[in-house]
């Protein structure tokens, strides 16, 4: 086990940010810590990087017992949100930083700062201030930084929460193409669960201070420990006493066993999938989500009767009756 | 702070904001109407005084320009001058530097009172604070320090009085750096003075820099707060200031304004080089 955190427990004053965690994160793989703003995932990730010391608990980097060592002693790479980019130095310094401070020869420092800048694909603005890059660009220049002085591991707090939709999608997919490349141990935090599905090879769900889930992207899609994970990590409607996805809902134009009835109150068309809402027998509303094709083959429109049952074989949570 | 600064120096002090403001070209009527009203304020304020001051000197001509301060009471009282105006800024610089960090960084009771307290010495009426020091560092000081008539009496009123300028100026900088800049840092294996020195100092440099312009032009123009306490003694403790009321008050003018044109002249030369520093020390990362 790459990184192993024990029973850590963290308050800031009276909150409770982390509550007696314990996870083990693989090396080599890239992990997503996933969770509502506030849950405790940075603080976990501050606190495996030596940014934050635990109040209890143990932290274990590559076998080293590493609770009570400082960050610069760790050999991490940590890349933030908002870059912290060293302003006044140009991206080729920046990036040698962490080698110089260890006394690396000149020829080495310049060679693996080239090396580093082809990788991001930053040759070119090498000799730029951080100032004159794009925010993608600086995030680059973080994660070259960071991956300079061969960190045993790679952190990363929420590296993409600043970026625009669009930058933020192609670095997703160019982080993951890096990790492919690099393999080095790597730990994100985000708050989007599109982004930790598509980019990590395990998540850990973290909610309220607490370990709600750890897996694989499609085990916890398919298979949520609960109701909260089933509700983050994708979009939830109820049926009837159970909690499901809208595209695990089976339309029907007629009546079958355990099927519950209802109208179809409102149809919206986005790209190839037609979303429903459904008004059932009793005033419940049901979001559901069909394909184009289901819906041009049973003629489905707005004020049409329906009977709806769960997909079989799907994720679904029972609601305690209110 | 400006303000007081510029009755000692023409240029505005290295501000890096001025130089800013000066990347833009396209100026509309409005502006130029502003611009206009600026230039007309500083003239009358700022550079016709000034202008009057060094005609007044040229009137000695060369010889007469040079027997003045070639004098030894007045070459004598120029170099104090600057001497501890460059002593009092060096030591501002520091310790300037390390309030503004603790009043920034630090939680500690009475942090608030302190903020405060750090423009009494600016705010004070410069005899007052002449007052103050020669109760404290006077014949009857409490602490048995007695620096009446000495050099350190002038290194003494200086320090007090531009204690607050590089502090004012750093402490908003401070303010605004980020931690995770520093965090960074760290995560990098760099020590925390390793991390001031080469990340947190370069963002202070021009903002220490202004600072020290500002407390060195009011050093080579202190008078008030030093009278008192030094005693004015020619050729020892007598400062350039006190030297250009003496040939005014002997119906002198010329010979004052030709020492207050080498005190013009100097001031100009240590704004221009504190700039020239900070950009090399800025461009230098």
């Amino acid at each position: 086990m790459s990184i192993n955190v024990s029973g850590v427990t963290k308050r800031f004053g009276d909150f409770v940010a982390l509550d007696d965690v314990s996870v083990d994160l693989p090396t080599g793989q890239l992990t997503a810590l996933l969770g509502p703003s506030g849950g405790g995932k940075s603080t976990l990730l501050r606190i495996i990087a030596g940014l934050e010391s635990a109040d209890s608990g143990t932290v274990t980097i590559e076998g080293t017992e590493a609770t009570h060592l400082p960050p610069q002693k760790r050999n991490v790479g940590f890349v933030f949100q908002h870059y912290a980019a060293f302003k006044h130095m140009s991206v080729a310094k920046n990036v040698a930083f962490g080698l110089e401070i260890r006394h690396r020869s000149k020829e080495e420092v310049k060679k693996r700062v080239g090396d580093l800048l082809d990788l991001v694909h930053l040759s070119q603005f090498a000799d730029r201030l951080p100032s004159q890059l794009s925010g993608g660009q600086r995030q680059r220049m973080a994660l070259a930084r960071a991956l300079a002085v061969e960190p045993s591991v790679l952190l990363l707090d929420e590296p993409f929460g600043a970026l625009d939709a669009k930058v933020r999608k192609e670095l997703r997919d160019w982080l993951r193409r890096l990790h492919d490349e690099v393999h080095v141990t790597s730990v994100f935090v985000t708050h989007d669960q599109e982004e930790a599905l598509e980019v990590a090879d395990e998540i850990v769900v973290i909610n309220d201070g607490r370990i709600e889930q750890i897996g694989a992207p499609d085990d916890l899609y398919d298979s949520p420990a609960s109701d909260f994970v089933m509700t983050f990590l994708g979009p939830t409607t109820r049926l009837g006493g159970v909690l499901v996805r809208p595209h695990d809902i089976d339309v029907l134009t007629h009546t079958v066993p355990g099927a519950v009835a209802g109208r179809i109150e409102r149809q919206l068309r986005v790209g190839f999938e037609v979303r429903l809402t459904v008004a059932t027998e009793d005033a419940q509303q049901v979001e559901v989500t069909v394909t184009r094709a289901t819906q041009r083959q049973l003629d489905l429109h707005e004020g049409v009767e329906v009977w709806l049952t769960p997909t079989t074989g799907v994720p679904r949570a029972e609601i305690a009756a209110v | 702070m400006a303000v007081i600064a510029s009755a000692a120096s023409p240029a505005p002090p290295a501000n890096p904001r001025g130089r800013r403001a000066r990347g833009a070209r396209s100026l509309g009527a409005g502006s130029t109407l502003s611009l206009g009203i600026s230039v007309l304020w500083f003239s009358l304020l700022v550079l016709i005084p000034l202008v009057a001051v060094l005609v007044s000197a040229a009137g000695l001509g060369p010889a007469g320009f040079w027997k003045v301060l070639s004098s030894p009471q007045t070459a004598a009282a120029i170099r104090l001058t600057v001497e501890q105006s460059v002593l009092v800024t060096l030591l501002n610089v520091v310790m300037g530097t390390t309030l503004a960090w603790v009043l920034v960084r630090d939680r500690f009771f009475g942090k608030r009172a302190l903020d405060v307290v750090i423009d009494v010495p600016f705010a004070l009426p410069t005899i007052v604070a002449g007052l103050v020091l020669l109760s404290l560092y006077g014949p009857r000081s409490p602490l048995g320090i007695n620096a009446v008539n000495t050099r350190y009496a002038v290194f003494l009123a200086l320090a007090f009085v531009t204690l607050p300028f590089v502090v004012r100026t750093v402490q908003p900088v401070l303010e605004t750096l980020e931690r995770d800049v520093e965090e960074a840092a760290a995560s990098l294996g760099a020590g925390r003075l390793t991390t001031f020195r080469r990340v947190i100092l370069p963002s202070l440099v021009p903002a220490i820099s202004a600072g020290a312009a500002l407390s060195f032009a009011r050093g080579i123009s202190e008078y008030g707060s030093l009278v008192l306490l030094s005693g004015n003694l020619p050729g020892r403790t007598e400062v350039a200031s006190v030297r250009v009321l003496t040939y005014i008050e002997n119906g002198h003018k010329d010979q004052a304004s030709a020492v207050a044109a080498v005190l013009l002249v100097v001031a100009l030369l240590v704004i221009v080089v504190l700039d020239v520093v900070q950009r090399r020390l800025a461009r230098r990362g």
